[in-house]
C-alpha cells in the first residue's frame, strides 16, 4: 500500500490540491469569501456533517459502511424534538437523541457482528427502519415550536465562541484520543486490518465492532441535536442522503475502504472541502441544481487526481 | 449456476432459486387469503407490470454486482433520460428519436462510469455516486422545476399496451430475461464478467480483458436504465427531475433479494427477477391491505436483510 509509505501530511494530496484551487478560485470570484465572518459560516454549516463523518471514519476503518446515518439523524431529530416539547429539559433532549442513535447503532452492530450480514446490507435495512419510524412518529410533518434552550445549541455562544464550534472541537478531540491514544483505537484499526490478531489477543472482535457502531450511533444523535437546533425543528426527512456526504468526506480524506487504513484528520479536510464548495457556490449565486452537480464533480475529481498520483508512483 | 473457482461455498443455485420461488408462493397464498382483490387478473397483471419496470433497472445492475461493483447512478440516469427523451418525444412526436435519446444517454453515462471504474480505478461506489449528483443536477437544470406529460399513444403502448392479452412490458421483460440469462451464463463474455468479481487475480492471469469487460458492464447498466426510463414515461405518462431518487434503492433491493452477492461472482438475472417480483408483491399486498405507505421503507429493509441472512445461513450450514 503506497499510502502507508507516504508521510502523514501527504495522505490526500489530491484533496489538498482541490481545496487550494477552490480557495483561490472562490476568493478571486467573490469578495465575501475570504472574510472571517464567512470562514466562521463554513465551519458552522459543516458542523453536522463533521459530527457524522468522524464516526463514519471509524466504521470505514473496520471495513464497514453505514448507510443508515441520514435516516437515523432524521429519526433522532424528530425523537429529540418530541422529547424537548414534552419535557423542556435540554438534558433529557440530549439523552433522547443519543439513546435513539445508539439503539440504531446497536441494531447495525448486531446485524453485522452477530448475524454476519454485510455492512452495506445491514445498514440499508436500518435505513429503511429508521425512515419508516421517523415518518410514522410524525405523520410526515415537522416537529416545530422547540424550546429556546435547544436553539442555543446552534445559535448560542460561550465566552464569545459559538456553541457548535465548541461541540465539534470537543468531538474531534475525543475521537482523536479514542483512535490514536487508547487501546480501543488500535482495535478499530485491527478490525479492518487484522481481525485475527484481535482474536489471538483474546479480544472479542464482535464486541468491538458492536462498540464502533454504537459509538457511531451516539454521535449521530449529537449531530441530530445540532441539526434540529439549526432548523428549529425536527424533520422526518431532513437528513436523507447525509450518509453519502459523510462517506464522500471520509473517502476524500484518504481513508481506504479496505485493510483498516485511514486518517482522521483527512476526514476533517474532506468535510472542509465539501463545506467550502457549497459555501463558495452559494456566494457566487450558483443555482442549487448546479451546486448538486459540483459536489459530484468534486468527489470524482479528487479521486481521479488520487488515481493519477497512484499510477505515477 | 455460475461455476467459478473460489465460489464453492455458496449453496447451489437451484436451492437458492427454490427458496425464493417458495417465498413467492407463500406470499401469493397469504395475499389471496387476506385480500379478495389480489388474485384478480387485473391486479396480477399490474404486479407483473410493476415488477417489469423494476427488473429493467436491476437487470443491468445485476451484471455490475457480479463484478463486485455497484451502480448508484441508475435512478438519476432514469430521471435524466426520461426528462430529456420525454421533451424530445413531445417536441418531435417521434417515439424512435425519444427512444434513441434515452438509450444514448444511458449508454453515455454507463461509458463514463465504466471508464472511471476501470481506467481511473475509482471505487465504483464512489464514481457512480458522484455521477448520481452530476446527473441529478443536470436533470434539475434541464427541467427547471417543470413536468413533461402527455405522450403519443405509440409510446404509451410500451407501458400499457397488450399483445395477445399479455402486457407488452411483461413480454419485453421475458425476452430480456432470456437473452440476459443466455449472455451471462452461456457466453464467454458473461463468464468473464462473473470471474472478474469472483476472483480478479485469476481473471487477470487467465487473460480476461478486465477493463473492456468492466466498461461493457457499466454501459449495459446504463442502457438498462435508459430503457427503464422509456417504460417509465410510457407507464406514468409524465416525468419530472426528481423521479430518480426513489428508484435506486428498490433496484438494489431486488438484486440483493434475488441472491446476488455484493462481493461479486454470485448472482443471476433469474434470481433478480424473482427478487423484483417478491418486492413488488409485498408492496402490492401492503397497498391492497391499506397499510400506511410510511411502513414501506421498513418492510423493504427487513426483506433485504432477511434474504441476505438466509443465504448466508445456508452457506454456513453447507449444502
Amino acid at each position: 500500500m503506497t499510502a502507508l509509505a507516504l508521510p502523514k501530511g501527504m495522505r490526500a494530496p489530491g484533496l489538498l490540491a482541490v481545496i487550494a484551487i477552490m480557495v483561490v478560485g472562490f476568493a478571486a470570484a467573490s469578495r465575501d469569501f475570504a472574510t472571517p465572518g464567512n470562514v466562521l459560516n463554513i465551519v458552522m454549516q459543516s458542523s453536522t456533517l463533521l459530527l457524522v463523518a468522524l464516526p463514519m471514519t471509524f466504521v470505514i476503518l473496520t471495513e464497514g459502511l453505514d448507510l443508515s446515518v441520514g435516516a437515523v439523524v432524521s429519526l433522532c431529530s424528530v425523537a429529540l424534538a418530541e422529547v424537548a416539547l414534552a419535557t423542556g429539559s435540554l438534558a433529557m433532549t440530549f439523552a433522547a437523541g443519543m439513546l435513539v442513535g445508539a439503539l440504531a447503532g446497536m441494531l447495525n452492530g448486531a446485524l453485522i457482528a452477530y448475524l454476519r450480514i454485510p455492512p452495506f446490507v445491514a445498514t440499508l435495512g436500518t435505513l429503511g427502519a429508521a425512515q419508516s419510524l421517523a415518518l410514522i412518529l410524525t405523520g410526515g410533518q415537522s416537529v416545530t415550536g422547540l424550546p429556546s434552550n435547544l436553539l442555543f445549541i446552534y445559535g448560542g455562544s460561550i465566552l464569545g465562541v459559538p456553541a457548535p464550534i465548541l461541540i465539534i472541537v470537543a468531538a474531534y478531540a475525543i475521537m482523536h484520543v479514542l483512535l490514536y491514544l487508547t487501546p480501543f483505537g488500535s482495535y478499530v484499526f485491527a478490525l479492518g486490518g487484522n481481525r485475527e490478531a484481535l482474536t489471538l489477543a483474546g479480544i472479542s472482535w464482535r464486541r468491538m465492532l458492536m462498540a464502533v457502531y454504537v459509538l457511531g450511533g451516539a454521535w449521530v444523535g449529537v449531530a441530530a441535536l445540532v441539526l434540529a437546533s439549526r432548523l428549529s425543528a425536527g424533520h422526518p426527512t431532513a437528513a436523507i442522503g447525509m450518509e453519502f456526504d459523510a462517506i464522500a468526506a471520509v473517502a476524500l480524506g484518504g481513508t481506504s475502504f479496505e485493510r483498516g487504513d485511514g486518517w482522521l484528520f483527512g476526514t476533517l479536510l474532506g468535510v472542509a472541502a465539501i463545506g467550502i464548495l457549497r459555501n463558495g457556490l452559494n456566494l457566487m449565486a450558483v443555482p442549487s441544481s448546479v451546486q448538486v452537480c459540483c459536489v459530484g464533480i468534486l468527489v470524482i475529481l479528487a479521486f481521479a487526481l488520487e488515481a493519477l498520483r497512484a499510477r505515477d508512483s | 449456476m455460475i461455476r467459478v473457482p473460489g465460489i464453492g461455498r455458496v449453496p447451489p443455485e437451484a436451492t437458492r432459486v427454490a427458496m425464493r420461488l417458495a417465498a413467492v408462493l407463500i406470499l401469493g397464498i397469504v395475499l389471496t387469503a387476506l385480500s379478495s382483490v389480489f388474485l384478480r387478473a387485473a391486479n396480477l397483471m399490474n404486479v407483473l407490470r410493476q415488477a417489469a419496470l423494476l427488473f429493467f433497472m436491476s437487470s443491468g445492475l445485476t451484471l455490475v454486482v457480479l463484478t463486485a461493483g455497484l451502480d448508484l447512478s441508475i435512478g438519476a440516469t432514469v430521471a435524466l433520460a426520461a426528462c430529456v427523451a420525454g421533451t424530445i418525444v413531445k417536441g418531435s412526436d417521434s417515439v424512435w428519436l425519444g427512444a434513441a435519446t434515452a438509450l444514448g444517454i444511458g449508454a453515455g453515462v454507463g461509458l463514463l462510469n465504466g471508464m472511471m471504474v476501470s481506467l481511473l480505478r475509482i471505487p465504483s461506489f464512489i464514481a457512480t455516486y458522484g455521477m448520481l449528483w452530476v446527473l441529478q443536477g443536470l436533470a434539475y437544470t434541464y427541467m427547471a422545476g417543470t413536468t413533461v406529460y402527455g405522450f403519443p399513444s405509440a409510446l404509451r403502448r410500451l407501458g400499457n399496451g397488450y399483445l395477445l392479452g399479455v402486457p407488452i412490458p411483461v413480454i419485453v421483460m421475458t425476452g430480456l430475461l432470456a437473452v440476459g440469462t443466455g449472455f451471462a451464463q452461456r457466453t464467454v463474455w458473461g463468464q468473464q464478467i462473473a470471474m472478474i468479481g469472483a476472483n480478479p487475480v485469476a481473471a487477470r492471469l487467465s487473460g480476461v480483458p478486465i477493463k473492456r469487460r468492466l466498461i461493457l458492464v457499466y454501459v449495459l447498466s446504463g442502457l438498462a436504465a435508459g430503457f427503464a426510463a422509456l417504460v417509465y414515461l410510457a407507464r406514468l405518462n409524465s416525468a419530472e427531475a426528481d423521479i430518480g431518487s426513489s428508484l435506486t434503492l428498490p433496484a438494489i433491493a431486488a438484486v440483493l433479494i434475488g441472491g446476488a452477492s455484493l462481493f461479486g461472482g454470485v448472482g443471476t438475472l433469474a434470481g433478480t427477477f424473482i427478487g423484483a417480483l417478491i418486492l413488488t408483491l409485498v408492496l402490492n399486498g401492503m397497498n391492497l391491505l391499506h397499510v400506511d405507505g410510511n411502513w414501506q421503507p421498513l418492510v423493504t429493509g427487513v426483506i433485504i436483510v432477511a434474504a441476505v441472512w438466509l443465504d448466508l445461513r445456508g452457506q454456513a450450514t453447507g449444502r
